[in-house]
């Protein structure tokens, strides 16, 4: 479980969390959506420790991640930037093996291998494990990224937009790999998304956040409405019903 | 990749070959059959031939490191710290020694050196990482003011205590000086060269960024400290026993990662070993072209290192 309390971020003099409450409990995947500067990034940064907490207090799975051994919590949680832009030529399968290294610092066993080799297979690297990062295209690297932080084997994968410059194709199963983690690794998945009509599909709990609050939370139905949405990114938008699951016609 | 395992066989037999080679060149004779018989040339060998390749080998490898180290911490493939300020800081360094203690050994000198170093490299860190990194040879050009304006205060100051001369020997790195007594602490660059392998994939990950670092639970900062210890003790050393030599830590890095990549635990051994035969090489050439007198190596690795160095950014843009 992820616990949040009382969280405020304020950097070179701009608000960017506002008193954040928020309770995440383990399993499933969580969106996080909003408009550009809601907060979201930041949010994902203070959660995984990348950035100093002001106010408030953070928890995952009881450590507070403010105090709790940088090492000990890169066993429980995961995250991924956005746009990481690792400049080190390294190929994909060394990559996805650094994700081992908060276990083994450094070692690589029989069973890490096989991890290795069972997150190329998951993300449909086999084919690229021995081309270098540089070499691949946008898409690809990035799905090297997401997998090696699956790799890394924690509860928790915190990722920050990993639909950027995927295509739809990709896009599409990355989805259903992080779906996958959740349903078939009890991983807890913790994701920014802009794409609202994936969020919908493949998200267990969907939380809105807008100017560094969080504005709704809860199951997809509930946070996508017409209402909730039009408070959230600013505009009215139709939502309309396509086999159970809402689809926000966000574009018209 | 086809071209490794012959790249690899390349520099092996090469340090093999320049190594032995080496031994052989010098101003008097000395026919390698006669060591066993001849008590003279025995001594030519273990007081001077030997002393200065050995000392040239390390150097090459530990200058390798140190840029492939500097080049990591500051994100930046075109730094390295002979021209962008550590190196001068180094000479300012031993500069202070000198005139405040004019007796000091070498170690002392070289420990002042390495202080004076950290002081001047982790200013340059600060300020690289501060700006746009969007324009990446800003970075580069940056560390070229910055070490020019340390090295005009090392003049300066020289002038004004009548040291310029000193001040030549440690500008212009060159091995001609180098005898059995006067390099030993020469071998502390292994030690340097040993324990960045040691901590070879910490040092990859910290080459992914602070983020990625942070995310695996390694301590960035921690690796950062380490890493600028080695390149200011490493840069130090070469330029109190032998002077500043450009290009090896600029070239050698880039000529590794593009054949084998950007993962140490296999590349780094290679970094090393290539630096090695490049420095081997220059110092080789630089003995050979005006036979008997010698031209200093720095400057066969001026010629040699840029057109290393260009072919390595045309080599770039064609693959992009």
């Amino acid at each position: 479980m992820i616990e949040i309390n009382n969280v405020s971020l304020r950097l070179g003099g701009t608000q960017i969390l506002e008193d954040v409450s928020l309770t995440m409990p383990k399993g499933g995947v969580t969106a996080l959506v909003g408009p550009n500067g809601a907060g979201k990034s930041s949010l994902l940064s203070l959660i995984a420790r990348l950035q100093p907490l002001q106010t408030g207090s953070i928890s995952v799975d009881g450590l507070p991640v403010d105090t709790t051994p940088s090492r000990r919590l890169a066993k429980t949680l995961a995250i991924l930037r956005q746009d990481p832009a690792v400049a080190s030529r390294l190929k994909v399968r060394e990559l996805v093996g650094f994700g081992r290294f908060p276990h083994q610092r450094g070692r690589i066993d029989a069973n890490d291998l096989l991890l290795i080799e069972a997150a190329l297979q998951q993300f449909g690297l086999m084919d690229l494990a021995d081309r270098f990062l540089d070499n691949l295209s946008g898409g690809q690297r990035q799905r090297a990224m997401v997998a090696m932080a699956f790799c890394q084997g924690t509860d928790y994968m915190l990722l920050d937009e990993p639909l950027n410059n995927l295509d739809m194709l990709f896009a599409r199963q990355l989805m259903r790999d992080l779906r996958a983690a959740a349903d078939n690794d009890r991983r807890t998945v913790i994701v920014v998304l802009h794409d609202i009509n994936h969020a919908a599909v493949y998200a267990d709990r969907i939380v809105a956040m807008k100017s560094g609050r969080v504005v709704a939370d809860g199951p997809p139905a509930e946070v996508l409405r017409p209402d909730v949405l039009a408070q959230v990114f600013g505009y009215d938008m139709d939502v309309i019903d396509v086999g159970g699951a809402p689809l926000v016609l966000h574009h018209r | 990749m086809a071209v490794l395992p012959n790249a690899r066989l390349l520099v092996g037999a090469g340090l093999f070959g320049l190594f032995a080679i080496s031994l052989c060149i010098g101003v008097d004779d000395l026919p390698m059959g006669s060591v066993f018989t001849d008590a003279g040339a025995l001594q030519l060998l273990l007081v001077s031939r030997l002393p200065r390749t050995v000392a040239v080998v390390l150097t090459g490898a530990g200058l390798a490191i140190a840029g492939l180290v500097l080049q990591i911490l500051v994100r930046n493939r075109f730094v390295e710290p002979i021209t962008t300020g550590t190196g001068q800081s180094a000479a300012l360094g031993v500069l202070a020694v000198t005139l405040l203690f004019p007796t000091a050994s070498i170690a002392m000198k070289t420990l002042g050196a390495s202080l004076t170093a950290l002081a001047g490299t982790s200013v340059f860190l600060t300020i690289a990482h501060r700006l746009p990194p969007t324009q990446p040879f800003l970075i580069p050009l940056f560390g070229l003011v910055y070490g020019g304006v340390i090295g005009a205060a090392v003049t300066f100051i020289a002038w004004q205590a009548d040291l310029l001369q000193y001040v030549d020997i440690w500008t212009n790195g060159e091995f001609s000086g180098v005898l059995r007594g006067r390099y030993e602490l020469l071998w502390i660059l292994a030690a340097m060269v040993a324990l960045a392998w040691w901590v070879a994939d910490r040092l990859t990950i910290a080459s992914m960024g602070r983020e990625v670092s942070l995310g695996l639970g390694l301590n960035y900062q921690r690796i950062v400290q380490l890493g600028l210890v080695m390149v200011a003790v490493i840069s130090s050393l070469a330029v109190v026993v032998v002077g500043m030599i450009p290009f090896v830590g600029l070239v050698v890095p880039n000529l590794v990662s593009r054949l084998m990549g950007d993962n140490l635990k296999s590349a780094l051994p290679w970094v090393a070993m290539t630096g090695a035969v490049l420095l081997l090489a220059c110092d080789i050439i630089g003995r050979l072209i005006r036979y008997p007198y010698e031209i200093p190596v720095g400057t066969v690795l001026g010629v040699v290192g840029s057109g290393l160095f260009l072919w390595i950014l045309f080599g770039r843009t064609q693959r992009a």
